[in-house]
């Protein structure tokens, strides 16, 4: 068991309105698991894909990442486990237009403290797992789409993190370039790693093993697919 | 993380955006620029008078009957009082700690002439033996004025180089006559250059007896009575009790001169001291006002370096989402922008700094003003920068810092 979810809420208030983005969320992650999240847009996918990934946190229930509870964790503390424990891939790729490929590769293993020649080393493998070895010194402008969603994959696995999120990683990008990336995504299940995607194009979640729905905040549907 | 990889990462922002960080500089460039020249002229003008006060004659104490001072005068009290008298120098003279006294009187003559040849604005100086001591004069050839002279009122005439120059280009002067105030003088010595005083030559000077002096050039009007009556320049025995013997001196004359005990000096008692005083006094003033336009315009400066880095904290949102998606901590945000501000007003600092030098340099070789870069002075030009940096960059650091990393992601 990875993560652990209990009933976890989250609310944004703007003044006097407050609006429940999740609503009560009890889930669990299992190692190994690869898994899609549906929903229409609202309905908090991407809210409880970031409370997963330390990048937000909750306003109500417990979090237990690898039996540890982290729902009260400071800045740092989360900074330290999104650095070491999470890789994200984003729909719009978010990429450093100033950094080289191997440089946007490379900053999470600079904030994790590595060494210079070991950061070659892991960067140089990362770019040739995803086939962008030769492309090591392009800037993101001289890129395709699929070739920049495919460095941001890069720069999500260099840190070997127990626990891989995508959110809609396919979304800005044509069906081939998409399906390519989908192999990527692929074949890390298949190596055993932890996968979440939060897309809602059924044909991205027909790749995954479990399906998870959510309207309105909570968990409507969640079921073993294959 | 490293601090070598946040330096890294911050220096490596202002490969894109030079023209815009130069331009953010610019205040703290000119702020440190002007400082640097002001001060290293201020520092090569210390020297220069320093070398001139120097050349007094490092012991001389000159009683006269007005005290060397910055500011308001009151010039009535001052023309009401006594002259000094020839009867005060001889009780002086008998003071164990006094060497040498001379007497002097001057007066502007202006204009004297020799034959076709002209001088402007000559001085000439009535005294006696001992001015060649207190005064330290070199005679180049002939000789000084001496006792005999004096005594016997002869019309003889020791004159300074400028007198050479201008009257005698080509001849030997010595033996010539010079008119002065209607009589002949025969010239019996030349000066060695003494060089000038505050950029006024010191060697536009006519010496002759003081006997003789009071016969052709009688009593003196007006304010010229203050400055120009009979006045001593004292050379004490021992250098290093300078302040006994000035001690000595003023008991004399406050007692010959009747002052109660209530009442202030009617003389002066002055040294190079009082002129170094007065110098610092002045250019003390000039450093206050330095320091103020140092302050305004690394202010200025600073205002401009926070200005420029909370655009980029503005500009670069999403990328300070993305760092910190990938593990960058509040504290390596900080860090990352609050240096690319110090490096930014470092940058500015070191540039007006070489700037700064450079144009007292320059104003140097074209004036006959010197220049000095006093060491602490760079030391400061560059360090203070830094400080502002850190003071007006640690607003917008802390706003990268604080971003939220979900919003920062997705601000457009």
């Amino acid at each position: 068991m990875i993560c652990q979810l209990i009933n976890i809420k989250k609310i944004y208030s703007t003044g006097k309105v407050n609006f429940p983005a999740l609503n009560g969320i009890d889930l669990i992650i299992e190692k190994g698991e690869y898994t899609a999240i549906m929903g229409p847009s609202g309905s908090g996918k991407s809210t409880l894909l970031n409370i997963i990934g330390f990048l937000d946190t909750p306003t109500e229930g417990k979090y237990f990442y690898q039996g540890k509870e982290v729902s009260n964790l400071d800045d740092d503390e989360l900074a330290r486990l999104r650095n070491k424990e999470v890789g994200f891939v984003f729909q719009n790729f978010n990429l450093l237009p100033r950094l080289t490929a191997f440089s946007n590769v490379e900053l999470p293993l600079i904030y994790a403290g590595i060494g210079i020649k070991e950061r070659r080393k892991l960067v140089m493998e990362m770019l040739e797992k995803v086939g962008l070895k030769e492309r090591a010194n392009h800037r993101p402008n001289e890129l395709s789409g699929g070739e920049m969603q495919r460095v941001a994959i890069a720069r999500a696995l260099v840190n070997n993190p127990s626990l891989i999120l995508a959110d809609e990683p396919t979304g800005n990008l044509d069906t081939k370039s998409g399906s390519e990336i989908m192999k990527i995504f692929d074949q890390l299940a298949n190596e055993g790693r932890t996968i979440i995607i939060v897309t809602h194009d059924p044909n991205i979640a027909s790749h995954t093993k479990r399906l998870i729905r959510i309207t309105d905040g909570r968990i409507i549907e969640d079921k073993i697919v294959k | 993380m490293k601090f070598i990889e946040i330096l890294k990462l911050s220096l490596s922002t202002f490969k894109t955006h030079r023209l815009r960080f130069f331009l953010t500089t610019l205040g703290i460039i000119i702020g440190v620029m002007t400082v640097i020249t002001i001060l290293s002229l201020i520092q090569g003008l210390n020297m220069t008078v320093e070398k001139q006060i120097s050349s007094l004659g490092s012991n001389t104490i000159f009683v006269q009957k007005i005290a060397w001072q910055m500011g308001r005068i009151d010039f009535e009290e001052v023309a009401k009082r006594k002259d000094l008298t020839i009867e005060d120098g001889e009780v002086l003279k008998k003071l164990p700690s006094v060497d040498k006294l001379s007497y002097t009187k001057s007066t502007n003559v202006g204009t004297i002439t020799y034959g076709i040849n002209k001088a402007r604005n000559i001085e000439v100086i009535g005294s006696d033996e001992n001015l060649q001591y207190t005064s330290n004069y070199t005679v180049k050839s002939g000789r000084f004025i001496n006792e005999d002279d004096f005594k016997r009122r002869r019309k003889v005439c020791v004159v300074g180089s400028y007198i050479v120059e201008n009257l005698f280009p080509n001849t030997d002067p010595l033996f010539k006559t010079l008119n002065l105030g209607g009589k002949q003088f025969v010239i019996i010595g030349i000066l060695e250059p003494k060089g000038s005083f505050m950029g006024q030559t010191q060697d536009n000077i006519i010496i002759i007896p003081l006997t003789t002096f009071e016969e052709v050039f009688p009593r003196q009007t007006g304010f010229q009575r203050v400055w120009r009556s009979l006045s001593f320049q004292i050379l004490p025995k021992d250098g290093k009790n300078l302040e006994k013997t000035i001690d000595e001196i003023r008991e004399v004359l406050r007692r010959r001169r009747r002052l109660g005990f209530d009442k202030p000096d009617d003389f002066g008692i002055n040294t190079q001291q009082t002129l170094r005083e007065i110098y610092k006094n002045i250019t003390n003033v000039a450093f206050i006002v330095m320091v103020a336009v140092a302050a305004i315009s690394l202010i200025v400066g600073g205002i401009g370096i926070m200005n420029i880095m909370l655009v980029a904290v503005a500009e670069r949102t999403r990328e300070i989402g993305l760092r910190k998606a990938v593990g960058a901590s509040n504290r390596n945000i900080l860090f990352q922008f609050l240096l690319e501000a110090c490096f930014l007003s470092f940058l500015g600092g070191l540039l007006g700094v070489i700037l700064g030098i450079g144009t007292a340099k320059i104003i140097a070789a074209l004036t006959p003003l010197e220049s000095a870069v006093p060491v602490w002075v760079v030391i400061i030009g560059v360090l203070f920068p830094i400080c502002v940096g850190i003071f007006f960059g640690i607003y917008p650091a802390t706003k990268a810092a604080k971003l939220n990393p979900i919003e920062a992601l997705r601000y457009e």
